[in-house]
């Protein structure tokens, strides 16, 4: 059961991690756009 | 521009409403254009908003951006609340439920190994995980429930808010007590499961207004933002609306709207107050007379000196108008909330005699008391707080892509209750422009229809566009000509084929819109225009008469233009009616016991769509039409009106199926949790699944609007 020791607080960081990165994304306009960033893949770059 | 560039020049930024913008294409056209242009350092679409924001030196302005984008082909004005940030309802919130998500995942987690039978100090330690992520993951994702339920109990009334608030608290109180005294139950899973269940359904509702708002918003500003005002050396220089002042002189252009009431100073012309007054004929002004703000300019260029500016304006007034009738409706309570002030108080009473009966019975406190929490939670509206907003979203989704835009939830719930409907005549019944009448049309020969539609094609006349619309829809090529010219409040001349040719004014033209073509040697040909019934307005009419509305017509125009439609829907009508005895004629049917419904575009309709218990625009509506409206729809058709009560009515009634769901929930577990059998594991079986049976059932309305 010791493995728990290891396991739980590996687990939490990589959920943690994850929630981290959302909050990041929130605060740095990633959600102000949905619609354009879909759209923006389809433009060309190069002329 | 110099070769050398200045030194760190200063930017500014300027954000501008795009409507058309609606692919990448788009996106990169105007992204590139405008990124060419001297001065702008930075262009950037904002495709779900429909806008573009550019960083620019301070030699150019709102006015030279709105040309830029004009000349690569879109029509755009510059945001009246610039740098104000759009307030979006759904952000708020998606922190709390990421937390709150996240938190439930992971204390789900460790509840299974609790359920599936540790024991001990490994049971301890997991609750004592759970109680460490769970604690603050509550504090934070609950907040936005504790916040408005405190609002409710302090003003001593009962919302939604208070049982959730209630038996989350309660269940997590009781959990760090259970987890204190090595307990076998602790509470944290479902408690955050609840809260995660809850923000799902409150993000969707706000996402839904935002949409909503958004579509709105790019509708908005079709008025004059600003006019074209003549200095004291004769020079022209665009000043925005708001700081027009008055005495300044602004000269209008013949197809655009004023910007400020005032006295005409010279030049005469015709002017279209429909937006106003709903007046369809277009009323002739010379040196002299006042022209009112927010009025089409038809025909020439004329001086206006402003007289009244900004919030002095008729439109203003009727703004102030429209302020008093909005609290009625803010008077309304939603349906979830009339559940909650029966529900409410029964679950507590319930919980409370729980405790009572177990005390009297012989039980210890303890054990009376976590009984009397079990009731608590088990009874904590999940379902119930999912079951409005879903369907709401769902059904409202669903009009969305019929292109009828729904506000807000409460508008679906009033808007199913109507039986009365009063609608507007200009831009409403008819399509609020005057259109070329189809039958002149036809009788045009080809070559006449060809040299018509050169001729049109080269002016900026509404007459003129709607000609060219009509001919170019009849796959009708233009004609060659040369030395074309357009003459102010004359029309086009040109030559075709070494003939004079024009469209001009008839001459004599009285009351009636219409347009004369004349060709060297020809007979003179007249076009005549007239607003027309929107399509299906007839069948959308009757459609409503079946659904029980009774509808009638309420228009400023002059009664013999509301007689003419009156006469072609078969509807009773009501002529000359002033924004007030709109108004007032609203608050009389309303009184008598009816729900009326308005349907209005002009500004002479806020008041009336302001005090109606639900109200539509058209998407060609004044700003404040557009604003006043709880729905919007932008096709053509009316049919938009019947359609979306049928969708309001069925969204109502699927709400109350999910009531209905969710309270034979209840009645199936509350009986358990009184008896003292409800543990942790079955309240998160029984909350989930009546959760997903509510969202399921709430489903079936994704094709409401057919």
């Amino acid at each position: 059961m010791t493995i728990l020791l290891l396991l739980i607080p590996a687990a939490l960081a990589i959920g943690g991690l994850g929630l981290a990165a959302f909050f990041w994304a929130l605060r740095n306009g990633q959600f102000e756009d949905p619609e354009g960033n879909a759209a923006r893949i389809l433009i060309e770059d190069d002329e | 521009m110099t070769a050398l560039r200045k030194p760190a020049p200063a930017f500014e930024r300027t954000v501008l409403a795009v409507p058309s913008i609606h692919c990448a294409g788009c996106m990169s056209k105007i992204e590139r254009g405008l990124g060419v242009m001297p001065g702008i350092a930075s262009a950037r679409v904002n495709l779900s908003a429909r806008t573009v924001t550019v960083e620019h030196d301070l030699s150019l302005e709102a006015h030279d951006l709105v040309h830029a984008l004009a000349e690569l082909g879109y029509e755009a004005q510059a945001r009246r609340d610039e740098l104000a940030p759009r307030l979006s309802a759904a952000r708020p919130l998606l922190a709390p439920l990421a937390v709150a998500g996240f938190a439930a995942m992971n204390v789900m987690l460790l509840s299974v190994s609790v359920w599936s039978g540790a024991e001990g100090s490994t049971r301890d330690m997991f609750h004592w995980i759970s109680a460490g992520i769970g604690v603050p993951a509550i504090a934070f994702a609950g907040r936005p429930f504790f916040k408005s339920a405190w609002q409710a109990v302090r003003r001593g009334r009962t919302n939604m808010d208070v049982p959730i608030s209630l038996g989350v608290l309660i269940a997590t109180g009781l959990s760090l007590y259970e987890t204190g005294r090595h307990g076998e139950h602790a509470w944290f899973d479902g408690a955050l499961m609840l809260l995660t269940f809850l923000l799902v359904g409150r993000v969707l509702d706000a996402m839904m207004r935002d949409r909503a708002r958004a579509g709105v918003d790019a509708l908005l500003s079709q008025a004059a933002q600003g006019a074209m005002v003549v200095g004291a050396d004769g020079t022209l220089a665009w000043v925005d609306a708001i700081k027009l002042v008055p005495g300044t002189v602004m000269r209008v252009a013949a197809g655009e709207r004023l910007a400020a009431d005032g006295e005409i100073v010279s030049g005469a012309s015709r002017f279209d107050q429909s937006l106003l007054t709903g007046e369809s004929a277009p009323v002739p002004l010379h040196t002299g007379d006042q022209a009112l703000a927010g009025t089409l300019n038809l025909d020439a260029p004329i001086d206006v000196r402003v007289s009244h500016a900004g919030h002095d304006t008729t439109l203003a007034e009727i703004a102030r108008l429209m302020e008093a009738s909005t609290q009625n409706r803010s008077r309304y309570v939603r349906i979830a909330d009339r559940a909650a002030r029966l529900y409410a108080p029964a679950v507590h009473s319930l919980a409370a005699l729980t405790v009572v009966g177990w005390l009297l019975s012989g039980a210890t406190l303890y054990q009376a008391l976590v009984t009397g929490v079990a009731v608590l939670i088990i009874t904590c509206p999940c379902a119930l707080g999912l079951a409005v907003p879903v369907a709401q979203v769902v059904a409202s989704g669903s009009l969305m892509r019929a292109g009828i835009m729904v506000k807000d939830g409460s508008a679906l719930e009033r808007l199913a209750t109507v039986d009365r409907a009063l609608l507007d005549k200009t831009g409403t019944l008819t399509q609020g422009k005057p259109l070329p009448d189809s039958a002149a049309l036809l009788a045009l020969a080809t070559d006449e229809a060809a040299i018509a539609l050169a001729l049109a094609s080269h002016s900026s006349h509404p007459l003129s566009r709607a000609l060219a619309a009509a001919l170019a829809r009849r796959n009708i090529a233009a004609a060659p000509l040369s030395d074309v010219a357009e003459r102010a409040g004359e029309g086009v001349f040109a030559r075709w084929h070494g003939h004079e040719v024009s469209l001009s004014r008839p001459l004599g033209g009285g009351e009636a819109i219409a347009a004369a073509l004349t060709i060297e040697g020809r007979p003179v040909r007249l076009i005549p225009f007239s607003d027309r019934l929107r399509p299906d307005a007839v069948s959308a009419l009757a459609q409503l008469r079946q659904l029980g509305v009774e509808c009638s017509i309420l228009s400023g125009d002059r009664p013999g233009a509301v007689g003419e439609i009156a006469l072609a829907t078969g509807l009773t009508a009501q002529a000359n009616a002033r924004p007030a005895d709109k108004q007032a004629l609203v608050a009389r049917l309303r009184a008598s016991g009816r729900k009326v419904l308005v349907v209005g575009d002009g500004l002479n309709d806020g008041p009336a769509l302001a005090a109606a218990d639900a109200s539509m625009a058209p998407g060609s509506a004044s700003d404040v039409g557009l604003q006043a409206a709880d729905l919007v729809f932008v096709q053509e058709s009316l049919i938009a009106l019947p359609r979306a009560v049928r969708a309001a009515r069925r969204t109502t009634a699927v709400v109350q199926q999910n009531f209905a769901l969710a309270i034979g929930y209840n009645v199936l577990a509350v009986p358990l949790a009184i008896a003292g059998l409800v543990t942790p594991l079955v309240a998160a079986v029984a909350m989930s699944a009546s959760s997903l049976i509510v969202v399921a059932n709430s489903l079936r309305l994704a094709r409401a609007a057919k």
